[in-house]
């Protein structure tokens, strides 16, 4: 019951900041300096046709009017068409989805990897010499610049030894993954130094918790409570430290995807920002929105399910 | 047990050391590299901007210690010029969040009702837009340079220290002392300034520092993306993404920008964990 509670006044908190942010995208796409018709109609420009193109694409209406048809087209689920191809964003969004999902969770996968054993090393004892070491990865990484993680591997993997593509998305599943690795590395290179600092604050403060003290007291040894009893306790920790910062992931998928020359969604915000092609840009900077929030609020709803004292 | 307490103090002991040689490490870092910017035309002669086409592309000799890139300018001149682009706009872009930040969140705090309530709706909101996304969005509004990357990062970047002052409030202002000067009449504007900001700034301080460092990576990303200060002039982003067609023979032109990114994040870093150890105690 009470999580039920929970999960309706978590997901009561969302509602106005969906509203919010439809009404920042309409409004900064709007504020894009240039007109769609310029660049559709290029040197054959007249007033005549410009005026009959924004008849046609419905931007000779006043703003307030263009708003409230792209939120009413938006609770039906349509996030408009292409000014340029008649494609509807959301199938244009789709075609790139998977190039940016394989980018998300192998970020992710990668990230977990790096940081779960660097933290455990770091917790089991603090102070040592292993923890002085960890501890100062994350400084250093937080300043590296997710592009240039991405050309460095490149140069190394990709180059000087052959083991990766250095561009593209490939066809196949195994091309696909092949081709990902080494720009999932870079976001995971860059989500690290965050994940391994608050899993170690995480691991520190579950190895003083009565449970732990309980478990040693009963003989059980150092390195299995470490393992049976901290890290699946840090593993609910990373989901939260993850759910807060996937606004930041996704942001470095928009990035290191350029580096690689794959094709996923953030290219299609870029190329459609310098076309003033508005549905696109608006559906997606609205598609990316609604992934952090949704990712947030579920990843808040698992944390409350895991640990009920959340729900309280 | 008794044993592990023991540990526990000498680790706070050492801690205590490293605070205080890792702020001034920090420091120092930061000083050098403050100085190599602001005498660049000093220890260069080179102009980072002039092209030199017989000589492009060279590898390191005793006039060009970094060689030279595509169109023959020096590369340690351009990482020079660059510090002070990087610099001063990662610094600029931080002082507007960290003001419109601060006072929001000590009147959110402190206020409360319907005007907290607003202000974390309007929080709520800006989060939910991935930085990169809105900063690209915003720089088409305004136009790529130095003025759009400076908005761009303020209008998200309020939001961290927003948060994070109106946390400190909430427990400061029920603290004894800020009640006495509420019961003894003081003015509302002097508490706050004089009894609660003290006490709750600290942290934004120091989260600045780590802030100085992001808008730096930002300033450098979107100059990849070709959205951040135009070329030709000199900054870190534009050197990386330039130098990156040249990579194969070449590989230091895109390499060391990055360098020195790490190490100005490195030292700021070091200086933020060292204020966090002083000013904590």
């Amino acid at each position: 019951m009470n999580f039920l509670f929970y999960a309706g006044k978590r997901f009561l908190q969302v509602l106005p900041a969906l509203f919010g942010i439809s009404l920042v995208v309409f409004f900064l796409v709007h504020a894009i300096p240039g007109d769609p018709a310029d660049v559709i109609l290029g040197q054959r420009a007249t007033d005549e046709r410009v005026k009959a193109i924004h008849h046609l694409l419905g931007i000779d209406r006043p703003l307030v009017v263009q708003y409230f048809s792209f939120l009413s087209h938006l609770f039906q689920g349509s996030l408009g068409t292409s000014f340029y191809n008649n494609t509807s964003v959301s199938s244009l969004i789709a075609g790139r989805l998977s190039a940016t999902l394989f980018l998300m969770f192998g970020g992710i996968m990668l990230a977990l990897l790096i940081s779960l054993p660097l933290a455990i090393l770091a917790a089991s004892k603090e102070g040592g010499a292993r923890d002085q070491v960890v501890r100062v990865l994350p400084i250093i990484g937080l300043g590296m610049p997710q592009v240039w993680i991405g050309i460095e591997l490149i140069l190394l993997f990709g180059l000087k030894v052959h083991l990766f593509p250095v561009s593209g998305f490939g066809d196949t599943l195994a091309q696909h993954l092949r081709s990902t690795f080494l720009p999932s590395l870079s976001i995971a290179i860059g989500l690290s130094p965050i994940l391994i600092r608050s899993l170690r604050a995480a691991m520190l403060e579950i190895l003083e918790a009565d449970f732990v003290l309980t478990a040693r007291a009963k003989g059980i040894s150092r390195s299995r409570v470490m393992l049976s009893h901290v890290v699946r306790n840090s593993i609910i920790a990373s989901v939260t430290v993850l759910g807060v910062n996937i606004a930041y992931l996704v942001g470095s998928t928009v990035i290191v995807e350029r580096v690689f020359a794959i094709p996923a969604t953030g290219g299609l915000l870029i190329d459609a920002i310098s076309q003033r092609d508005y549905p696109i840009v608006q559906g997606v900077t609205i598609f990316f929105a609604l992934v952090v929030v949704t990712v947030n609020l579920l990843a808040d709803l698992i944390h409350a399910a895991l640990d009920p004292r959340v729900a309280l | 047990m008794k044993s592990q307490r023991f540990e526990g103090k000498g680790i706070v002991k050492r801690l205590n050391f490293s605070a205080n040689t890792a702020l001034y490490s920090g420091i120092i870092i930061i000083g050098l590299l403050a100085i190599v910017a602001i005498a660049a035309p000093l220890l260069s002669h080179y102009d980072p901007i002039g092209q030199d086409l017989e000589n492009t592309l060279i590898a390191p000799t005793r006039h060009h210690l970094l060689g030279t890139d595509q169109l023959g300018r020096d590369v340690l001149t351009r990482l020079m010029y660059g510090a002070r682009i990087d610099l001063t706009i990662g610094i600029l872009a931080v002082l507007l969040p960290f003001i419109i930040g601060t006072t929001l969140g000590l009147i959110s705090g402190w206020r409360g009702g319907l005007f907290d309530t607003l202000v974390m709706r309007v929080v709520d909101t800006t989060i939910a837009f991935p930085f990169y996304v809105m900063a690209i969005a915003l720089v088409f509004v305004v136009g790529a340079g130095p003025k759009a990357i400076i908005i761009a990062i303020s209008l998200v970047g309020w939001v961290a220290y927003c948060r994070i002052v109106r946390a400190a409030v909430l427990v400061a202002k029920e603290l004894d002392y800020v009640h006495a000067a509420k019961l003894s009449g003081l003015p509302t504007s002097r508490i706050l300034r004089k009894h609660v900001l003290p006490n709750v700034i600290t942290q934004a301080i120091i989260f600045s520092m780590s802030d100085i460092v992001l808008s730096i990576l930002a300033i450098v990303s979107l100059g990849y993306l070709g959205l951040g200060v135009p070329i030709p002039t000199a900054e870190w982003g534009s050197m990386i993404q330039e130098g990156q067609a040249y990579i194969l023979q070449q590989w230091w032109i895109p390499t060391i920008p990055g360098v020195m990114v790490v190490i100005t994040g490195f030292g700021l870093s070091l200086i933020g964990d060292g204020l966090v150890k002083r000013l904590n105690k």
